[in-house]
């Protein structure tokens, strides 16, 4: 009886603050004029984005922009998680290198980025990029690279040739791969060691498409950037905005997830790596073969959490200018006026994407 | 055997020694012996970008400190934001000493915030009034960290009780909360509570910038922390709930005097990293127009005579974070091993 009425209580408490709310801002929106709905969804932005996977101009909806916003925040998040993994299982293997000096400086690394705030991060890396040199004295670090205030530009692969070459690739690479599992089988069951599949498919793989490039095929080539009168052109770019902000997520959960990795090595029972190498195994393959993954599986759903927070500190892309959604909604935000619904509609977008991850994440876990 | 992996690991000593010492190098003469530290006065910042990309230009540190660390308070007065950051500073000292884990600390962190928002605002005694709009620097971020933090721990006791509660339509009230709340970034909340607020509140009813964005992070923190706490309860033994309980404590009593008592000392080190977490992210209001220490930083860049040496002044300010965000996390882990010996028998 005690507890229906609390229940009860505590119901009617947040009810009547909803209803509050909702009365006072539908006044509010009624003295102010402010229109209500999600009808401007439709109307044309009349504002550029400076960089868009999708075809977008100035006279397309505020939900066309919202969709560029919502790719371009995927596009970042995706790369920046396999960015700060890759780095952060390298950090943690390194945070117990029996070398002194490696141990250290990866330790002062962790410990500089944990222990300033991500968003003077990410403007320390846009400042930085603000410092570089115009295109006409762009840096060099490697041939056909160059980096100067107006982003980075690689080189990159251009395709004309349609999808029949396209096909005919993919078919040739099925079939290599489908005999290479074939002999793979065979050899496993004759010397009791399969062989590296995946490693020679890619291989294969990178021989075709060298071959191709080397051999001139018309569908395929390599596309330099160059210096032309407006700047480079060609091959892939990155804008500052978008490699600031891939660089400081990715270096900054790195952090993190090296940590994670640290203590899930640690967690892993000695005699694990004193029985591994009493079989004379190397100390590289100890790691790879045996610490590593049994590591990985305590490591697991601590660095979900930090994929879920990377995405979600993706949205401080509006404090350097990169387009993601957060940006453009505060964009759409300020030229409508209709911040409820912009609002609603980007907390249901980020919790529609931590939901994902989370799902994705908990199928991985094994 | 033990020999190659000793020349593998001098090798990689070797290796790595050499890179780091060609990039010290490279630091310092850019840092310190190609370095402006003070223009002369009258002098603008024209000598510091002539030797752009030689040399760093300390020197925009040098004049605009007191902007960064204090905001735009009236140069005059600004001696007041300096003793509200000594205050807060002496009270994270004091929290830190364990023989202050009395009640009367509990009394500090109410105190000490409302003595700096009076030395702030002034207004009395003959304190000019300062307008919150002028309030910046460090003393912003120590009064949004502390006050978010201080505010956040009741409610957060609730949720994580609600959490664990076994009335349904308690639980699903908080969980509702807490995960709406962690599932969302911080900035948009801080985006309410800079466009939308006033649409929530009666017109003609003006709230501060500041309180705004305050009662933004108190509630996000409140989240947070309530996972904290709800960690803290779980490690508390179901013994000692079923002990309280043959005693004949009811849940209230059996709450308050046993068991979160116990949960507190386990979620200490929990709640200084999470305290962390927060000083850190109180960077954002910089996004929403307030001059905390990033803020202000970025601010001091907008300037024309200024603009382009964001790194020289995003090091210094990374530097200021980084002291205090260092000591306190290593105080932590000390606090950790500390605390890990007093629980073993």
């Amino acid at each position: 009886m005690r507890a229906l009425a609390w229940q009860a209580g505590a119901v009617a408490l947040v009810l009547a603050l909803l209803v509050v709310l909702v009365v006072q801002t539908a006044a509010n929106l009624r003295l102010r004029g402010l229109a209500s709905g999600f009808g401007f969804l439709g109307r044309a932005t009349g504002f550029e984005i400076s960089a868009s996977p999708l075809a977008y101009s100035p006279r397309d909806s505020y939900a066309r922009a919202l969709a560029v916003g919502l790719l371009n925040t995927v596009r970042v998040a995706l790369l920046a998680i396999v960015l700060a993994t890759a780095l952060g299982l390298v950090l943690g293997i390194a945070r117990l290198s029996r070398v002194r000096i490696v141990a250290t400086l990866a330790r002062a690394y962790v410990e500089v980025v944990r222990n300033t705030p991500l968003l003077l991060q990410l403007l320390f890396w846009y400042s930085l990029s603000q410092a570089l040199p115009g295109p006409r004295d762009a840096l060099r670090p490697l041939p056909g690279v160059f980096l100067c205030i107006r982003g980075l530009h690689l080189p990159g692969l251009a395709w004309h040739g349609g999808t029949r070459w396209l096909v005919a690739a993919a078919g040739a690479l099925a079939i290599v791969v489908g005999l290479l599992r074939g002999i793979s089988r065979r050899q496993r069951d004759r010397a009791g060691r399969a062989l590296p599949t995946a490693r020679l498919a890619a291989g294969a793989a990178a021989v075709l498409l060298v071959g191709a490039i080397a051999a001139g095929h018309p569908a395929v080539t390599l596309d330099r950037p160059a210096l032309m009168r407006f700047g480079f052109e060609g091959g892939m770019s990155l804008t500052p905005e978008f490699a600031a902000l891939l660089i400081g997520l990715s270096t900054n959960t790195a952090a993190f997830i090296g940590e994670i990795v640290r203590g899930g090595i640690l967690a892993v029972d000695r005699g694990q790596t004193e029985a591994a190498a009493a079989l004379g195994m190397s100390r590289a393959r100890v790691l790879r073969l045996v610490v590593l993954p049994q590591a990985l599986r305590v490591a697991l759903p601590p660095t979900t959490t930090q994929y879920l927070n990377l995405t979600k500190n993706s949205s401080l892309a509006v404090a350097i200018g990169y387009p993601d959604l957060m940006s453009i909604a505060d964009t759409t935000l300020n030229q409508t006026g209709q911040a409820v619904e912009v609002i609603a509609l980007v907390m249901t977008v980020y919790l529609a994407l931590s939901l994902v991850i989370a799902l994705l994440m908990s199928a991985a876990e094994p | 055997m033990r020999s190659r992996r000793d020349r593998a690991g001098a090798a990689a000593t070797a290796v790595v020694a050499a890179c780091l010492g060609y990039l010290g190098f490279r630091f310092l003469q850019w840092g310190v012996v190609h370095a402006h530290w003070a223009l002369p006065p009258g002098a603008a910042s024209s000598l510091c970008r002539a030797s752009r990309g030689q040399g760093a230009c300390w020197a925009v540190v040098h004049e605009r400190f007191r902007f960064i660390l204090l905001g735009a308070y009236p140069y005059e007065q600004q001696w007041r934001p300096a003793l509200a950051c000594l205050l807060f500073v002496a009270l994270y000292a004091a929290s830190a000493v364990r023989a202050c884990w009395r009640p009367w600390l509990l009394g500090l962190w109410i105190g000490v915030p409302a003595v700096a928002v009076l030395l702030l605002r002034g207004g009395w005694l003959g304190l000019a009034a300062v307008p919150s709009d002028a309030w910046g620097g460090l003393p912003l971020t120590f009064l949004l960290s502390t006050v978010g933090f201080a505010a956040a721990i009741p409610p957060a006791v609730g949720l994580a009780l609600g959490r664990r509660s076994r009335m349904p339509a308690i639980r699903v009230l908080s969980i509702a909360y807490i995960e709406l709340l962690r599932g969302v970034p911080l900035i948009t909340f801080l985006f309410m509570a800079a466009l939308m607020f006033p649409l929530f509140v009666p017109q003609g009813l003006a709230v501060a910038n500041v309180l705004r964005a305050q009662v933004a992070f108190v509630m996000v923190i409140a989240a947070y922390l309530a996972e904290v706490v709800r960690a803290g309860l779980q490690a508390v033994p179901a013994g000692q709930y079923e002990a309280a309980a043959s005693m004949g404590l009811r849940y209230w009593p059996a709450t308050l005097l046993v068991v979160l008592p116990q949960a507190l000392r386990i979620m200490i080190p929990a709640l200084v990293n999470t305290f962390i977490a927060f000083f850190k992210d109180t960077s954002l209001v910089a996004v929403i127009g307030l001059f905390d220490l990033l803020g202000a930083a970025k601010a001091v860049i907008v300037d024309p005579q200024w603009v382009g040496f964001g790194v020289e002044v995003y090091l210094f300010v990374a530097a200021v974070y980084f002291a205090f965000c260092y000591a306190v996390s290593r105080y932590t882990h000390h606090l950790e091993t500390a605390l890990a010996a007093g629980g073993r028998r």
